[in-house]
């Protein structure tokens, strides 16, 4: 499959990563050469086959549904590139 | 002095219980090594004070008797590890002025065992690739120079491994998600091993890929990775995937006795362009094994051939959503905005400035295989495929095989920079050889085997059973001893 440069502008949007315009048709190769090696998994037969969720027989550890941790506000804004008042502060969301 | 970096943890731990030397002065020497081996770019974030004043805590404990195996040893932490209060970047510079407010469970456990650290290590970015070449802090170099090539130590735990390979610390922690220990350990002519997925805990290991991702260790041999290995394991209630079972002895399961065992050789693992010296090794390993009593069979892993491209789906779309948080919001680095613009641009500029090609790639890559429209024909149709590589290795053990012999890689390390115009899918083939071990979620050991015919290390494989991680260190212990690998890399760089 080819991947054009229409394509690759729109998952660098969703991915939320700016590629500049003169950059997409070199990226929209890149996807194509990957995914050419990807396709090589349509050759194999996963006829009643699951797709696999965990890699050990084992369900996801429980505990009960109880506060374990807080009181970290100080902790947990330490490494914000802009903290004010003692919440995350980003430009504006909504106009 | 400096003979103490020679020693192995093992004989470090013995000779510190033997009052022969002090982790005060382990620590001294390791870090004058440090010091010298900046050509090698190992290191990136300094600890030095928390290495005295650990090494000073651990002389306390030894004197006082209560010295577990790892005390006072000094050891490298790879850049991917949270370390509570130091700098903490997965070699990236999204995450430039990372600071932790919490300790790895990894790291902790090593910490409460009494190790020291010495520093942080360089490794690829995010723990995406397989030369150390997409490093914010620059490419690490291996301690193996055998003409004017500068070579890769391997990745993405290259740091870990030049570190360890350079004698400049005892040994280190790695992580491997397609195969970011062995390869670099083979590359490097050392030990290194992946434990079963769910032996260590991920807690505070910056997240690449969580259904791949292990921690491990990367050792002068066999076994001092039985005895860091011990260390590192263990059950984490913040880790929802780490298994609640003991931690055996590994040491004590290192009698080097295998007689009785069954080692397959899988046929799919006989690639074109494998050099004659691996062809060789691998070769004289089977018999090596036989001699010592096991049995040796050749079996198939029919599915291999689809290990890669099934690893370049999931491993992309779990990378995809588990870098989704960096954002510019919480931590690490935000960009310059523009006036006008909004959260949206913040985003977006942020993760262009922030994240290098290599990583940009992957994130993009997993998007597309997770939008819509293309989960089921990429994404699922992966999944499915990764459960037939694991059901390969089921059948063999099935039947009765307790490990299997491969090679490490395809090839001894190649030359820094000459990758760089390769298409990326080249650079993904390293991982040949590796990348099956985790989408099947087993234990895999690289053990150093012999030199190429350009005199550069290559490393043998040992892939074992579930939780079975004491048989398999001591299947490559048997190995290890018939093999005798010794070489060590001129100092060339101090």
């Amino acid at each position: 499959m080819s991947i054009d440069t229409k394509t690759a502008g729109r998952v660098a949007k969703l991915a939320r990563i700016k590629v500049e315009e003169a950059d997409l048709p070199a990226l929209a190769q890149e996807f194509t050469n990957i995914l050419g090696f990807i396709e090589q998994l349509n050759e194999v037969d996963v006829d009643g086959v699951e797709p696999m969720t965990s890699v050990t027989p084992q369900r996801l550890y429980r505990r009960s549904d109880a506060v374990t941790d807080g009181d970290q506000q100080a902790a947990v804004l330490a490494n914000a590139p802009d903290a004010r008042e003692g919440f995350f502060a980003v430009p504006m969301v909504v106009e | 002095m400096s003979d103490l970096m020679k020693l192995t943890l093992a004989g470090a731990r013995d000779a510190l219980r033997a009052g022969e030397t002090t982790a005060v002065e382990l620590a001294e020497v390791s870090l004058a090594a440090v010091a010298a081996s900046k050509p090698l770019n190992a290191f990136v974030h300094d600890t030095s004070e928390i290495a005295r004043s650990q090494a000073k805590a651990a002389d306390a404990r030894i004197q006082a008797g209560d010295a577990p195996d790892m005390c006072g040893l000094p050891i490298g932490m790879k850049d991917l590890f949270c370390t509570k209060g130091v700098a903490t970047q997965a070699a990236s510079a999204i995450l430039d002025g990372f600071k932790p407010q919490y300790e790895s469970t990894v790291s902790q456990k090593l910490f409460d065992a009494g190790a020291v650290m010495v520093g942080k290590l360089n490794m690829d970015e995010f723990a995406m690739g397989s030369s150390n070449e997409t490093s914010v802090y620059g490419d690490a170099v291996n301690p193996w120079k055998v003409d004017e090539r500068v070579l890769t130590p391997g990745g993405s735990s290259g740091g870990s491994a030049a570190a360890v390979a350079a004698e400049t610390c005892l040994a280190a922690t790695g992580t491997d998600t397609g195969g970011s220990i062995r390869q670099p350990a083979a590359f490097t002519g050392i030990t290194g091993i992946k434990p079963t997925y769910g032996r260590c805990s991920r807690w505070g290991i910056v997240a690449f890929a969580s259904s791949l991702d292990q921690a491990g260790p990367i050792t002068k041999d066999v076994r001092d990775a039985a005895i860091m290995l011990e260390a590192m394991s263990g059950f984490d209630a913040k880790d929802s995937t780490s298994m609640n079972l003991p931690v055996p002895n590994f040491e004590a399961a290192l009698t080097g006795d295998i007689r009785g065992k069954t080692i397959g050789i899988p046929k799919e693992y006989r690639v074109d362009g494998m050099p004659d010296a691996l062809e060789t090794l691998w070769s004289e390993g089977r018999q090596m094994l036989r001699d010592a009593g096991a049995v040796v069979k050749d079996i198939s892993l029919p599915h291999t051939k689809y290990a890669l491209p099934a690893y370049y789906v999931i491993a992309p779309a779990e990378a995809s959503s588990n870098l989704a948080r960096y954002d510019g919001v919480r931590f690490g680095h935000r960009a310059k905005l523009e006036a006008g613009d909004g959260i949206t641009e913040m985003y977006e500029k942020t993760r262009a400035e922030g994240f290098g090609p290599e990583v940009q790639r992957r994130v993009m890559v997993g998007t597309y295989v997770l939008s819509a429209g293309f989960y089921d024909a990429y994404y699922n149709r992966a999944r499915r495929v990764r459960a037939l590589i694991k059901k390969d290795f089921d059948d063999v053990f099935a039947a009765g095989v307790d490990a299997i012999l491969t090679p490490s890689t395809p090839s001894a390390a190649f030359g820094l920079g000459e990758m760089a115009n390769a298409d990326p899918v080249q650079m993904y083939l390293f991982d040949v050889f590796t990348v099956t071990v985790n989408l099947a979620g087993l234990p895999g050991i690289s053990v150093p085997a012999g030199l190429d015919s350009q005199g550069l290390p290559l490393g043998l494989q040992l892939i074992g059973r579930p939780w079975e991680e004491g048989d398999l260190l001591n299947t490559a212990f048997a190995l290890e001893q018939a093999l005798g690998f010794n070489a060590k890399p001129n100092q060339w760089w101090r």
